[in-house]
């Protein structure tokens, strides 16, 4: 059976958790989402996760506890979380953009807002997904800091961006001085296309694996339990 | 006991233009749209508004009557970016405190606290210090020694809240899963206005419910209005869930159409 390039991609999420032990996973995007679940249902059993609302749920739906906006925001600066949100655009130190493209005082596109962003990024490791890389998203400064990047972090105590995943492959930071590195490619994609879709110079190693093939046990998790309706490929395509 | 229930325009008769004004619930769930309505039938304006922004501050934005906006978001949640507030934005309108949601939440703490400001870590390093160049930091007086940025009072002239049930004093029960932040704004405002599905006896709150369902405290209320499909077409579960037809509508329709329909009916568009 052939891997579709979502199926790399959620892969590729779910590892972002592994190793977390016993915090929130919070996932921004339909495929965070089912990584996260695949990650809780696989390598990290003891990730807590939420109904989208104020219920922290097991796998089959069971509710376990009770997490309204102010009980999140305590367990966000008590560091007990790994979000992984998305990004308009992100830069090549991880400062991330959510609020509005063009100048802030009179945007040219309104987004969302800051959020969270702030917030999360000094307190609790914050990765990014962003479905569709292109130059428009990886740009060389980001518009409004939202997410703050390691330049801007200037060594804060709990600050971390472990990955970031796009549809191309993952990026992390492990380079002397914090600036994105491809760690790796998602199979069918080369380097040269991800250097082409990003809009800054991207640390390459000599060598860039292949994000890794899924096993047998999760390709079935994914598209029997966890997305039976595929929703993953809406948000990457083949 | 004092009876403090009200109509939707005798409420908003004691708002006065240039007010700051907290607006309860979060994105596009438990606003107090029929306390909106009537604040949008009345003359007020030049608002200063603090709130997790939904369609009330579309509305609001869309009508002309915003001065200045603190907000960390504002969204329809189903329908990420809210059109009215990014059409405004986009030209200007208005002022903005752009913080985030930590930031806004405590905030709120430090009106409620009678504090002039509490200490966060958030912040530090984004440009929400650039684009509020008013913002202080302050450093912890321990042996840590850390910089936090110093979040000033949301103090509040008013607040607008929506709850599932009230009695005639002002006690109000939330009933679905989330309290938002409504008994702060609350308790951060001089005045506040409590609007809820259906005005009980005290008794009748913790007959079937449980009494930490009791969110909000009679003497931090100064009105309460029985408002039926109050928070329409935003969700207030378990009574109802958002009206996401009703949203659509009102995020795809020119706001004077939309408005001439909305505000003429007590109820609302689609109620």
């Amino acid at each position: 059976m052939t891997v579709t390039r979502a199926e790399y991609c959620v892969i590729a999420c779910a590892e972002a958790w592994r190793g977390d032990g016993e915090v929130l996973a919070s996932p921004m995007g339909v495929i965070p989402s089912v990584g996260a679940r695949l990650a809780r249902r696989t390598f990290s059993p003891d990730l807590l996760m939420t109904d989208g609302e104020a219920l922290l749920v097991g796998v089959d739906g069971t509710v376990e506890g009770w997490l309204p906006y102010r009980r999140h925001l305590a367990l966000v600066t008590g560091g007990r979380r790994h979000v992984m949100m998305g990004a308009s655009q992100i830069d090549r130190y991880g400062n991330q953009n959510i609020s509005c493209i063009g100048d802030w005082a009179r945007p040219r596109r309104q987004l969302l807002g800051v959020r969270g962003a702030p917030v999360n990024t000094l307190n609790n490791p914050t990765s990014y997904w962003v479905p569709r890389h292109s130059r428009r998203v990886f740009v060389e400064k980001v518009d409004m800091v939202c997410g703050v990047g390691y330049d801007h972090a200037d060594g804060a105590p709990y600050h971390r961006i472990p990955r970031v995943v796009s549809d191309l492959g993952v990026f992390d930071f492990a380079t002397p001085d914090h600036s994105m590195r491809l760690a790796s490619v998602h199979p069918g994609v080369t380097v040269a296309q991800v250097r082409e879709a990003t809009g800054f110079d991207l640390v390459v190693p000599d060598e860039v694996p292949y994000t890794r093939e899924p096993t047998a046990r999760e390709l079935r998790l994914i598209r029997e339990v966890i997305d039976p309706q595929n929703a993953r490929s809406r948000e990457v395509g083949a | 006991m004092t009876d403090k229930t009200m109509t939707a325009d005798e409420a908003v008769s004691r708002l006065r233009s240039g007010m700051t004004l907290g607006i309860g619930g979060w994105g596009s769930r438990r606003k107090p749209m029929a306390l909106v309505r009537a604040l949008l039938r009345s003359e007020v304006t030049d608002l200063t508004i603090v709130a997790y922004g939904g369609p009330d501050v579309g509305m609001l934005a869309a009508a002309g009557r915003i001065r200045k906006l603190v907000a960390a978001f504002v969204t329809l949640d189903s329908i990420p970016l809210e059109p009215h507030y990014r059409a405004a934005r986009e030209a200007g309108a208005f002022e903005l405190m752009e913080i985030d949601e930590a930031m806004f939440m405590w905030g709120l703490h430090a009106a409620a606290n009678r504090l002039p400001f509490l200490p966060v870590r958030a912040g530090l390093g984004s440009d929400v210090m650039r684009v509020n160049p008013g913002l202080r930091t302050v450093t912890s007086p321990y042996d840590d020694q850390e910089t936090f940025v110093a979040v000033p009072a949301l103090r509040l002239d008013a607040a607008l809240v929506h709850v599932n049930r009230a009695d005639r004093q002002g006690n109000g029960q939330y009933l679905g899963p989330d309290p938002y932040f409504d008994d702060l704004f609350c308790e951060a405002a001089d005045a506040a206005y409590l609007s809820c599905e259906r005005v009980v006896d005290t008794a009748e709150l913790t007959k079937e419910a449980a009494p930490q369902s009791l969110l909000i405290g009679r003497h931090t209320v100064t009105g309460v209005v029985e408002a039926p499909n109050g928070a329409h077409f935003t969700s207030c579960a378990p009574d109802y869930a958002r009206d996401e037809a009703a949203q659509r509508e009102y995020a795809t329709t020119p706001w004077p159409e939309f408005a001439e329909r909305y505000l003429a009916s007590p109820e609302g568009a689609g109620s």
